[in-house]
This record gives C-alpha cells, structure tokens and sequence, in this order.
C-alpha cells in the first residue's frame, strides 16, 4: 500500500536527490539538535525585545487601567478588538491546513501543517492575551464563566455572543492544542530515540512513552481523522461567533448577516498570509527547500488569492446593500467608511486586500518568493485595517451626531499591539528550536509517492508516457529547490 | 541462542515489511508487533487487528457534551433564573446552538483523545517500550518472540529473503533509556 504511487502529472512534494527515510529526519531536527545560528539569535533578540515591550504596556494597562488606551466614550471598542480579531484570524489558517486539507486528502499539508498549527496556537494565544488585558479588571475574567450565583446574582446569559465567544475561544484554543500535540507525539519519540542524557530524559517525558507499534498508529489515525472532522465545523464556528460579536448589534455597518462567511473567508485569508510570512523565513534559514517547495508556495497563494477575491466580493456586497437597503444610517456608514475622516484606513484595506492579492494570478509573481513575502505582510497589513475599519468608522459616527469624535490610539495602543507581535515570534522562534518544524513521520509517508527521485525513476526506468513525463519536467522549472541541469532524465 | 527474547528483522522500506509479514504468516511464525517511523496503510488487515472502535468513543462522548451543554444553559437560563429581556421567551433554543456545538466538539475532541491516551497507555513521563532505537527514525521493524517460535534460523533467512537490512536477536524485551 506505501508503495502506491501517484500520477506522474502531479508536481513532486519533497525534491532532491537520495533522500531517505533517514535523511528526511537529519533534515527536519537539523534546528533542533544544533546550536541556533546567528540569524535565529537575531530574530530571537528582536522578537523578545518586543515582547517585553508588552509585558511593560500591558503592565501600564493593569496598574493605570484602560484610560491609558485611546478608548473615548463614543468608541469604547478599537485597537484591542482590532488586535484579537486580527489574530484570531491569522490562527484560522493552522486549523484549516491541519483539518480541512486532511479531509480533502491534500498531501501537500503534510510539511506545512506542523508549523501552521504552532502559529495557530501562538496566534490564538496572543488574542487571548487581549481579552484579558481589555477586560479593565483582569482578575475578574472568571465572571465571564458560568458560575454559581454565589458570585453574583445571575447566571452569565447565555443569549450574549460574548458569552459564546468566550466558549468558542476556549474550546478553539484546546482542541487545536490537542490536536497539535497528539500529531507531534511520533516525532518527539523520534527525537528521543536520538538524544542523550537530559535531553533524553525530557523529551521521553514529553513523548508519553509513545513507541510506534500498529496498534498506537492505527488509533493515532483515527484520532487525527476524527479530530480533522470536528475542527473543521469549529474552526468555521469561531470566527463566525466572532462575527456574530458584531453582527448581533445594532450598530451600522455591522448588523449585516454577511458578517460571518465574510469574516471566516477574511480569516483564511489572512492566516495562510501569515503562514507564508512565516514559512518562506523559516524555509529559507533552515533549510527546507526540499520540503517545503514552490509547488506548496504556489497552492498557498492559490488560496490566498481565492479568499482575497471572496473578501473582495464580500466588500462591494456590503456596499451594494447598504444602498440598496435604503436605510438612511447604514448608507452614511459606508459613505463614511470610504470617504469619511478614515478614509485612508478604507482604502489601505481595499488595496492591500482586493487589489494587491490579484497580482497573484500572474505565474511569475505567484512563483517568487520575494513577491510572495512582500504580498503576505501587505495582505496582513490590509487584514489589520479591514477589522480597523470595520470597527473603528462604525463606532465613531453612529445615530447621534452630537457624540460623534475620532479615535486616536495612545502609546500604549501602539506597544501592546507591536508587543503582541513580539510575543508571538518569540513563542514561534521557541518552538522552532525544540520541536520539529516539519511533521517527519507524514512527510515520510510522501516519500515513496511523490518525491521527484521516485517520479525521476520511473521517467528513468521508461514506465510512464513520454508526453506526461515531459509535462512533469516542465512544471519543475519553477522549482527552486531542482537544479534543471543534465542530471535529469533525457527523453 | 537460548537468552534470545525477541528476535528483530530491520527493514528499510515498508513494502519490504508487507512482504516480510506475509513471508512469516505463510510459514505460520507469529508476529509480535510491528513498529514504524509512521502509519504504514493495510497493515492491520494483514495482521488481523480489529478497527478501532475509537469512533464510537467519539461519538459517545460528543453526545455527552451537547447535552451537557444543554442542559446547562436550560437550568440556568430558563429554570432556575428566567429572565426577562424585552418580553421575549426565556427558552430561546437559537440562542443554545453555538455553546451545545463548542461543548460537543470540546468534549468529543478530549474524552477521544483521553480515551487513546488511556488504551495506548500514554501519559507523560511513562517509560517508553521501545525494542528500537531506531523505528522512531528510519527502520520498520517486526518483532518476533523467540519463546514461541523457537526455530531462529527459519525466521532469520525470512526474514533475509523478504529484503531485511539487519536481524536482532534481543536479550531483553525494551531497550533501555538509562
């Protein structure tokens, strides 16, 4: 059965000469059994001065409370929620390259799931720091829990979309964890089985004894599969609670039932951004080219342009029915959103969203890594105004002109943000140097289907047609990662 | 010879393993356990092992979370402190989906994988028993005890002759992490 192998049309999923099953772990847990090199101290360095930048703001919020941020009465929600939809968002990304592709049975998620779901962990960590830090009085976050009454006179209410969101997140938040953990168990024994000393001890401890029997990988499978099946819905459900947060007022501008397919797909969006952010870095400093190939950098940016044009759609619709609504506060929001004092904020989003992305339809442009970075941070960017604009330009000129204002952020709006991300690339950098990046036991599941060596043997040995195994070399040319050069096989 | 306990045959592709397996069966030699570096597809049916019945866990516990979740918000929102908001109806089942479906994938998701954990025997800081350094890493290994198919030298050229790179003859069962 592991020797099934695939058409030779599809493009390879792992390149490179003589790689083995052996060669496949040497690879991976190169970062994590050497000595970090001078461009992850860097990174490391930079990543942890922001975050003590957060510990120092968020400190500042909790000992002077939220007054420190721009916050006035007539927008009482901004930067926070800005921040946590945002990262929220970003999380989305892990669960649907770990679960959704897994259902739909795309290999190429094996080499990018295990890092997309530690940046889903990350992300939904630094999310969860805002909802903590905005909550004024932090030590109080238990009354958002269903307590008895003994903590105050009522139940929570359970009709509130915050009262969900706080179930969505929290369950978000484990159930990726577990699934995270479960699928890293194999490659942890795997370095175990390597290791010394301590560093056998520790990593034996985090194994949980796993030793790679039938009957451990038979349920390990149906455990990832069933967890595939139940994150899918879940991943959808969060961030449409998140949207219902909005959508359930009667605030214009939000009280629209696009909210939640538009917020999900804007989620998508912009996590396999950051994934791309991520990876086409982590790739490049760790040396996974043959992993992590163009074929996966070119599928990533087929969804992102797939999601941006979702989101596109979604935009003008908001637009047409506001006008088309005729209800007269609704149509100010959106005149507002695209001409108002935030203007600016609108069009950043429109072309860092919408415009920018369909650049990607170009195969030169969606096959180079430099413009694939670039266009990633302008989609993140443009995903931070979106939930800006969203929130900000309906907040601050609602149904009573009297109370109308603008928002300027405070310092500390700016640090807590900017510290967020220097908390979540100092986990992320963390994680790289002790867990594998790569989940070694599926990429080597791939390895007898669909690495270039097997389908350049079998071009080599003449067991494929001759118009098909052109076809595949030529859709190597955009490989970084394979040297067009005469080792290939003549026709 | 006689010390041997368990009696290993290294292999370092899995199709090699599948014709190893079916090499030792045809010759009625009993498989202990088969340990890989990952999933090897088809081998539990060559081995006779049952399907997991982890599904029904699953489902079972899933069920439980929705009720769960249900019930919960029903006694604390309708029974035991109805309240009135707007003169609308204190059981406003809608308004119950999005926590009874977070709960069953909550409860799903952790009873399923508690339920592994708890049959596979992992937990952290368990002792792992491993007959191989290296089934972790590269090799696909099938373990063979000596006691109960005291003929080696039948097992060995198997073994050999279905494609493996290395046999072991193990004094003791698990290797050991000191």
């Amino acid at each position: 059965m592991s020797s099934h192998q695939e058409s030779i049309l599809r493009e390879p999923l792992i390149t490179g000469k003589n790689i083995t099953y052996s060669k496949v772990t040497e690879d991976i847990l190169v970062p994590v059994e050497n000595k970090p090199n001078k461009a992850w101290w860097i990174g490391f360095t930079i990543a942890s001065l922001g975050a003590l930048l957060w510990v120092f703001a968020v400190s500042w919020t909790f000992w002077f409370g939220i007054g420190e941020w721009g916050l006035n009465k007539t927008v009482g929600w901004a930067w926070d929620i800005t921040g946590f939809v945002w990262w929220v968002g970003i999380g989305h990304a892990g669960t649907l390259i770990s679960a959704v592709l897994l259902l739909f049975r795309q290999n190429w998620r094996n080499s990018i799931n295990r890092s997309a779901e530690a940046m889903t962990i990350f992300a939904v960590i630094c999310a969860a720091t805002y909802i903590i830090s905005h909550m004024g009085r932090p030590w109080m976050f238990y009354w958002a829990l269903p307590l008895p009454n003994q903590f105050g006179s009522l139940w929570v209410n359970f009709n509130s979309p915050l009262v969900w969101d706080v179930f969505a997140i929290s369950t978000y938040f484990s159930v990726s964890l577990v699934f995270w953990y479960t699928g890293l168990l194999p490659d942890i024994a795997t370095i175990r089985d390597r290791a010394t000393g301590l560093r056998r001890r520790i990593y034996s401890v985090m194994s949980f004894g796993w030793n790679g029997s039938v009957k451990t990988w038979q349920r390990f499978e149906m455990v990832s599969l069933i967890l595939a099946g139940i994150s899918t819905p879940l991943v959808l459900s969060v961030h449409t609670i998140v949207s219902m947060d909005f959508a359930t007022s009667i605030v214009p501008g939000w009280h629209t039932t696009i909210f939640p397919p538009y917020f999900v797909a804007g989620a998508i969006f912009s996590g396999f951004a950051m994934v791309q952010t991520l990876l086409l870095v982590a790739r490049k400093v760790m040396n996974f080219e043959n992993y992590i190939t163009m074929f996966h950098i070119e599928s990533m940016n087929k969804i992102i342009i797939l999601t941006g044009s979702i989101v596109g759609v979604a935009y003008l619709t908001e637009l047409f029915i506001a006008w088309y609504s005729g209800a007269e506060y609704e149509q100010y929001a959106f005149l507002n959103r695209v001409s108002g004092p935030y203007w600016w904020a609108y069009w950043s989003m429109m072309t860092c969203n919408v415009i920018s992305p369909q650049l990607f339809w170009f195969k030169k442009i969606r096959t180079s890594i430099a413009a694939s970075w670039i266009l990633s941070i302008v989609v993140n960017i443009g995903m931070w105004f979106e939930r800006f604009v969203i929130i900000v330009t309906s907040l601050h000129r609602d149904y009573l002109p009297s109370s109308w204002v603008m928002f300027y952020p405070s310092w500390v709006d700016v640090a807590v943000f900017i510290g967020s991300i220097g908390v979540f690339f100092t986990l992320f950098l963390l994680f790289l140097r002790v867990l594998p990046a790569i989940a070694m036991a599926e990429v080597k599941l791939l390895l007898k289907s669909s690495s270039d060596q097997v389908k350049q043997k079998q071009i080599k040995e003449k067991t494929v047609d001759k118009d098909y195994a052109e076809f595949y070399e030529e859709s190597l040319n955009k490989y970084d990662s394979v040297s067009q050069e005469a080792e290939y096989a003549k026709f | 010879m006689s010390n041997t306990k368990y009696i290993l045959g290294h292999f370092e592709d899995p199709d090699d393993l599948m014709h190893g397996i079916d090499r030792l069966q045809e010759n009625n030699v009993s498989i202990y356990d088969v340990f890989t570096p990952m999933p090897i597809h088809g081998i539990e049916d060559k081995l006779g092992i049952k399907p997991s019945r982890l599904g029904y866990v699953a489902f079972c516990f899933g069920i439980t979370g929705t009720l769960t979740a249900f019930s919960m918000i029903y006694y604390m929102l309708v029974y035991d402190w109805p309240m009135n908001i707007g003169g609308k109806p204190s059981f406003a089942f809608p308004d119950f989906v999005p926590i009874m479906f977070e709960l069953t994938v909550l409860f799903c998701a952790f009873g399923m994988v508690g339920t592994y954990f708890y049959s596979n025997h992992l937990f952290p800081g368990r002792a792992p028993r491993v007959m191989d350094f290296r089934a972790t890493n590269d090799r696909f290994v099938i373990a063979i005890d000596a006691k109960e198919n005291p003929y080696p030298d039948k097992i060995e050229d198997l073994l050999k002759e279905a494609g493996a790179v290395e046999i072991k003859y193990n004094e003791r069962k698990y290797v050991s992490y000191e």
